[in-house]
């Protein structure tokens, strides 16, 4: 009995680990291998996100052109509650960087609103979409693209090239050079100088490459973290099934993990939120830096 | 906990997500946005302007009402002065008619008194002439005794 409960907690967790790929993946780093879940969930929150946020644009710029008419000027509804979130965004850019870019803001608000989407996918019954999935007939499902090293590091990743091309931009090669050699140790003294070089370009690698990693490695370890508190949880009564509810403890195992579940929803919902805020909050730092001279 | 080729296609799709925001989200919320916010800016200005205005205009109106009034308490003034003035002129002016009135009737008495005073001598020379030459019973010639009986006139 005790083995095949343990084998079957084992099964359940390794169900909710394992990706919709199309072939199984055996070595670490495998690109002909695609997680499809993963990338169906990303392209469905972008569009989610592109789409409304398109059609408050469209909304805002053509009650804009009408002028002085009644729906000319003032916002409601959901486009006041864009508004309110572009205002934000545009706030916190503002407060770390000071120079003009078209790029930076509209970077944040894409990654504050695909961030907290993603990450939004955990607070859905943990069960709910994989088993409607199975219902189907598709095996496997993770609904949630932040718990995906490839949904992280493809954000991270990107924005770590940004970085790379605004401040090669900005700074030109010999700039983008002097930053990555001539700091944080210089001389005057040149042989002292000649020597520092290398000892600099490992330590501002490291930095560098240390950025996109715990950019990523950050919000997936507290997204994964949330998720497999909710998985644990789903744990309590999985065992029995329905039989759960033929005991007194049972039903206290019920009521215990309703009311656990709700709490960490609860919590996990300032969470993500802040996870997502960090992620936007450090990519402006990061392009900030890029833009700035030193 | 593998990497494969979905990290690619979520790099294109986030690059793709970000041009997107940056050519028809972005710009066209935040827009309008400051665009109304400048609007608003104007209204309130507008407001505080009209306001002011107003204010100006108020005490302006005022001043002008205190002043309108201070004229009129002046044109006031200077009539009921006027008027005096005219009675008391019109007062002065007709005493001096009456004293002028007064006095030529007095002339007008002293001459004809005069008058009657001198026919009445004149008569009586004529009456004592009379007699005289009654009581002389004789024709005196008056041609010849005129100048004694204008004497005698005289001394009446």
């Amino acid at each position: 009995m005790a083995a095949l409960d343990s084998d079957r907690i084992g099964e359940y967790i390794t169900e909710h680990l394992t990706y919709l790929t199309n072939k199984p993946q055996t070595s670490l780093i495998n690109f002909t291998v695609i997680n499809y879940d993963t990338v169906f969930f990303s392209v469905l929150l972008a569009v989610l996100f592109a789409g409304s946020f398109y059609w408050v644009a469209r909304r805002a710029s053509a009650g804009a052109a009408g002028g002085a008419g009644a729906a000319g000027g003032a916002p409601h509804g959901f486009q006041s509650f864009v508004e309110l979130i572009v205002e934000w965004v545009d706030t916190q850019v503002k407060d770390v960087f000071h120079g003009n870019s078209r790029l930076i803001a509209p970077l944040a608000l894409t990654i504050f609103c695909w961030v907290y989407l993603f990450n939004f996918m955990d607070l859905i019954p943990v069960d709910l979409l994989p088993d409607i999935a199975k219902g189907m007939g598709i095996p496997h499902l993770k609904v949630v693209p932040s718990t995906d090293l490839n949904g992280v590091f493809g954000l991270s990743l990107t924005v770590f090239i940004l970085t790379i091309f605004y401040s090669f931009k900005m700074k030109g090669a010999r700039g983008f050079l002097a930053e990555l050699t001539l700091q944080p140790f210089s001389s005057k003294n040149v042989f002292l100088q000649a020597l520092f070089v290398p000892i600099n370009f490992m330590l501002e690698s490291v930095t560098q490459i240390a950025r996109p990693i715990s950019l990523a490695l950050r919000l997936f370890g507290n997204i994964f973290a949330g998720e497999m508190i909710f998985v644990l949880l789903a744990l309590l009564t999985l065992v029995h099934g329905y039989a759960t509810l033929e005991t007194f403890g049972g039903w206290g195992l019920t009521i215990m993990q309703a009311v656990l579940t709700f709490a960490w929803e609860v919590f996990h919902l300032l969470i993500i939120t802040i996870q997502a805020f960090i992620f936007m909050v450090l990519t402006i730092v990061y392009l900030a830096m890029a833009h700035e001279h030193h | 906990m593998h990497i494969n080729l979905t990290l690619l296609v979520q790099m294109l799709a986030f690059a793709a997500l970000i041009w997107f925001t940056m050519k028809f989200v972005w710009p066209m919320i935040l827009g309008p946005m400051q665009e109304r916010e400048r609007r608003i800016a104007q209204g309130l200005a507008a407001a505080d302007k009209g306001e002011e205005e107003l204010k100006q205009a108020r005490s302006g109106a005022e001043s002008i009402v205190r002043e309108a009034r201070e004229r009129a308490g002046a044109i006031i003034d200077q009539a009921q002065r006027r008027a005096n003035e005219i009675i008391e002129e019109a007062r002065t002016a007709a005493s001096h008619e009456g004293q002028r009135a007064l006095n030529a009737a007095q002339q007008q008495i002293e001459l004809e008194a005069t008058q009657a005073r001198e026919q009445l001598r004149r008569q009586i020379g004529e009456i004592a002439v009379a007699a005289a030459s009654k009581l002389l019973e004789r024709e005196i010639d008056p041609r010849a005794h005129e100048a004694l009986i204008d004497q005698f006139a005289a001394q009446i």
